[in-house]
């Protein structure tokens, strides 16, 4: 196990109170237990309080544009199978403006892990609606409350057979760790979808509110049951389940590469004799 | 003095095969040892419509395209009647008996019965082409077998028959058409286009991953770099849309790929938020734009040169870059090569500008000697004092060392916002003046390596012509033209058009008497930039924005009138 100071300690600018902060934790925790050094993991996200958490962790990183989170961890993987690869950010991040990333990166399946932080509102932006935000919900931006539908993130990614579907709350770490591990450890792309409420701006999805209606699937749960996953997916009322909703084991698209067989390809001289033959081809 | 050069328009729907026949018979010309260059005209649809593929044939090497029409191959009744009054006095009409000359001097070839199917016309029209030319038949016939080998010994032994039987048609109906003189060149030769060459650029530079969204006229490149990315260890990967693909390039630098995002201007359009990120990230990436017309959907399969503002200022916020714009296919290969050492020496966007015409522009290229190529910068594969890496460490030539994530124990930290050396966010006045200063120390350097414009045409030229990228062949040709009626006429043509470097240019614009930019777009955008930068003024413009390209007779009518 790696210590966990290994990690670094940093001032963030989250609100105290924030859920990020738990989720911070979590991820410490998760990965000092996996036995990941800083240097054997690249950390990737977009724009946004939680995409904020490359800097508040000794880790690779690459923090890139809003929505634009998923395409670079994804590249970074196949260029280099040996890192583990975590994209972290927030609902609007992966839902909305980078939703067709989120899409097709379940699609692509990479092996590769998406921590999503649904406060189901813009932290950063200080309190619009965000795809998660539910109908009727009164901000600034939408004074009558929102009119769109809210996305139901879990139940795209399970009805897409993403590889790993799962959800969890920053108020429970100890459940968020085991999350985040099983996620890591799952080959292909995996997805944590974590309610992690913003005291600041979202006084509907509060800290209780969640508390009070999260659970825990039990063992009896079967996640790779595909019909029992899609009920599991809809249950967002006063009950809402935490855990492995949906995994599934389709081949990620780095094993199915053989380009990404000989490790880094960066490191991979360039062949001038294969090159020349190339060139032979086209006289 | 003009070159001496044939014209073949083979022209059809799309789907009949034009382009098949085209490459048989240029690189049967090419392997004969004559120059050949190609281009292609065709519409934006998969089936009918009508396309051309234009051949200029000769035995001194050739520039650029041109408007003339010796040898019409016609392939359907409407090529007929669209080119009827293109073709040269003693141009000659070539067509399936079933067709209608038109009263055109022709020769009417029983595809029919020289094909027994309909899949064998391409070499039948292969054999007659060759017989009528002149040119040897063991030369096609090498060039079937070499074509056709991999299909199976009875599929070149059909082919074989009709290209017999073809040829032997030729020459027994005595064709009245010149021949071509003697060819010269028997050095081997690659039948290559532009989007090819900078394909092969890339591999000989490193590339080892591309992700793209298919657009014409990039795609091709894209398509070349799968065709030989697994013998190469290239990763290339269609995504969802050009805002992925320039991200995903981005993701793949960091993790150590070069890497190549090849779009044409809507697409790129998409990626010029990313742009700036590669600028502020400092992320090497080189970005192939492949220019139609615009504005929108413009006319997708035709070309222009208007995407070089767009190029220029995509992407908010100030950061360097470099734009190359290669005049030719041995350029597509060699700055794009280039572009990929610029890119990870100044650790900053390099874009590689060209357009539909040199996109599918076919000549006779011999083999690039790999040997000669210049070393290409690295990143910093060393991981001495990892503890104290840090990513944008402040140096006098703005250059930080770029380490690669997992390769040692350092840690890599990118970042897109204004940021410490570390990489970590900063909103201090100080550190951001520091660094948006050091990211433009870089841009000193790059000035420097600027490659120079190219002179061509008259010594101390009157009037001089002034071009950048895929014109360069036509104004040479048009120079020649006219220094050949006693004019005294220049070219200088840029290859590199960001950074500018004037002591490269100025005396010769100063020493000219009139200074004209040809270029095809609209606004003269080039001839702006150099104003904006030198504050020189031309004195007139040829522009072109029809969708065509550049032929000499087009810029020798416009100088004219
Ligand atoms: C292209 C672009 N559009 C808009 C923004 C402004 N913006 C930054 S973060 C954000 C939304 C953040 O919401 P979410 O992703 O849910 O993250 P949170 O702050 O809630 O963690 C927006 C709209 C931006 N940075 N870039
Ligand atoms: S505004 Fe909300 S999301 Fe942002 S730090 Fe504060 S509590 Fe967290
Ligand atoms: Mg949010």
């Amino acid at each position: 196990m790696i210590d966990i100071n290994a990690y670094g300690e940093y001032k963030t600018s989250w609100c105290p109170g924030c859920g990020n902060h738990d989720v911070l934790k979590a991820l410490k925790q998760a990965l000092a237990e996996l036995d990941l050094a800083p240097h054997q993991v690249a950390h990737v996200s977009g724009i946004g309080q939680a995409a904020k958490a490359p800097h508040y962790i000794t880790l690779n990183g690459f923090n890139g544009l809003h929505g634009r989170g998923l395409p670079p961890a994804q590249a970074v993987k196949l260029v280099n199978p040996a890192l583990t690869v975590i994209a972290e950010s927030g609902d609007g991040c992966n839902y909305g403006e980078g939703g067709n990333h989120f899409l097709a990166a379940i699609r692509r399946n990479v092996d590769m892990t998406l921590l999503a932080h649904d406060n189901q509102i813009y932290g950063l932006t200080k309190g619009q609606a965000s795809p998660t935000t539910f109908e009727g919900h009164v901000t600034k931006s939408q004074p009558d409350g929102v009119t769109n539908a809210p996305f139901n993130p879990i139940a795209v990614a399970v009805a897409m057979r993403a590889n790993f579907v799962a959800r969890a709350f920053s108020g429970n770490v100890p459940h968020l760790v085991k999350m985040i591990q099983a996620a890591i450890n799952h080959p292909g792309f995996a997805m944590v979808d974590i309610f992690s409420p913003c005291i600041s701006f979202n006084k509907v999805n509060t800290f209780g509110w969640y508390k009070q209606r999260c659970y825990e699937l039990g063992d009896d749960y079967d996640p790779t049951n595909w019909d029992a996953a899609m009920e599991k997916a809809y249950e967002f009322g006063d009950r809402i389940p935490m855990g492995v909703i949906w995994k599934t084991d389709r081949k990620p698209l780095n094993e199915r590469l053989p380009m990404c067989a000989k490790g880094a390809l960066g490191k991979q001289p360039v062949d001038k004799a294969v090159l020349e033959g190339i060139m032979q081809a086209y006289i | 003095m003009s070159i001496h050069s044939r014209h073949i328009v083979i022209g059809g729907a799309a789907g009949q095969g034009l382009v098949t026949v085209g490459q048989l018979l240029c690189k049967s010309m090419i392997r004969a040892g004559y120059e050949v260059l190609v281009t292609q005209d065709y519409m934006s649809r998969v089936r009918g419509g009508h396309n051309t593929y234009n051949i200029r044939v000769g035995v001194e090497p050739l520039t650029g395209p041109t408007d003339a029409c010796d040898i019409l191959v016609a392939l359907n009744q409407e090529t007929v009647e669209l080119h009827r009054n293109s073709l040269s006095s003693k141009g000659l009409l070539v067509l399936d008996e079933e067709l209608d000359a038109l009263g055109l001097p022709a020769l009417k070839v029983p595809f029919a019965t020289l094909a027994p199917k309909a899949i064998f016309q391409n070499v039948a029209a292969l054999g007659v082409l060759c017989s009528a030319l002149g040119i040897a038949k063991e030369i096609p016939s090498k060039l079937v077998h070499d074509s056709f080998g991999k299909k199976g010994d009875a599929v070149v032994q059909q082919n074989m028959q009709v290209l017999d039987d073809a040829y032997a048609w030729g020459l027994a109906n005595g064709l009245e058409c010149e021949k071509l003189p003697q060819p010269k060149n028997l050095t081997p030769r690659m039948f290559l286009n532009g989007n090819e060459a900078i394909a092969l650029g890339a591999l000989a530079a490193g590339v080892k991953f591309c992700s793209f969204y298919p657009m014409t006229p990039a795609t091709s490149v894209a398509q070349n770099l799968i065709t030989h990315g697994r013998k190469m260890g290239v990763i290339v990967e269609q995504v969802e849309d050009e805002i992925a693909a320039l991200n995903m390039g981005l993701g793949a630098s960091y993790a150590g790929a070069p890497t190549l995002v090849p779009t044409s201007g809507g697409g790129f359009a998409l990626m010029t938020e990313a742009v700036s990120l590669a600028g502020v990230m400092e992320q090497p990436v080189v970005i192939v734009l492949a220019q139609r017309p615009g504005p929108a959907t413009g006319l997708p399969t035709r070309t222009e040169q208007a995407d070089l503002n767009l190029v220029l200022y995509a992407g908010h916020g100030e950061f360097p870059r470099a734009i190359f714009a290669p005049g030719t296919i041995e350029e597509c290969f060699l700055l794009t090569h280039k572009a990929f050492d610029i890119t990870e020496k100044y650790q900053t966007p390099a874009f590689v500008l060209t357009d539909q015409e040199l996109a599918d522009r076919h000549m006779g290229v011999v083999p690039f000697d790999l040997s000669r190529l210049p070393a290409v910068a690295q990143p910093d594969l060393g991981d001495g004092a990892a503890e104290q890496y840090r990513r944008y460490a402040l140096t006098r030539d703005g250059l930080s060392p770029r380490r690669i994530p997992g390769y040692g124990s350092s840690i890599v930290l990118a970042d897109c916002h204004e940021h410490t050396e570390d990489g970590h966010i900063t909103e201090d006045m100080g550190m951001r003046v520091a660094m948006n200063d050091k990211r433009f120390i870089k841009a000193e350097g790059m000035v420097d390596e600027v490659v120079p414009p190219k002179r061509f045409g008259a010594a101390h030229p009157k009037r001089l012509l002034v071009c950048w990228g895929s014109t360069e062949g036509a104004a040479r040709e048009a120079a020649d033209m006219l220094n050949a009626k006693g004019e005294s006429v220049g070219v200088l043509s840029f290859s590199q058009v960001w950074p500018l470097n004037p002591g490269q240019f100025m005396a010769d614009l100063e020493a000219a008497e009139e200074v004209i930019c040809v270029e095809g777009n609209k606004t003269a955008q080039f001839a702006r930039l150099l104003r904006q930068e030198t504050g020189f003024a031309m004195h007139g413009t040829v522009l072109r924005y029809d969708g065509r390209p550049f032929t000499p007779d087009y810029i020798l009518g416009k100088l004219a009138g």
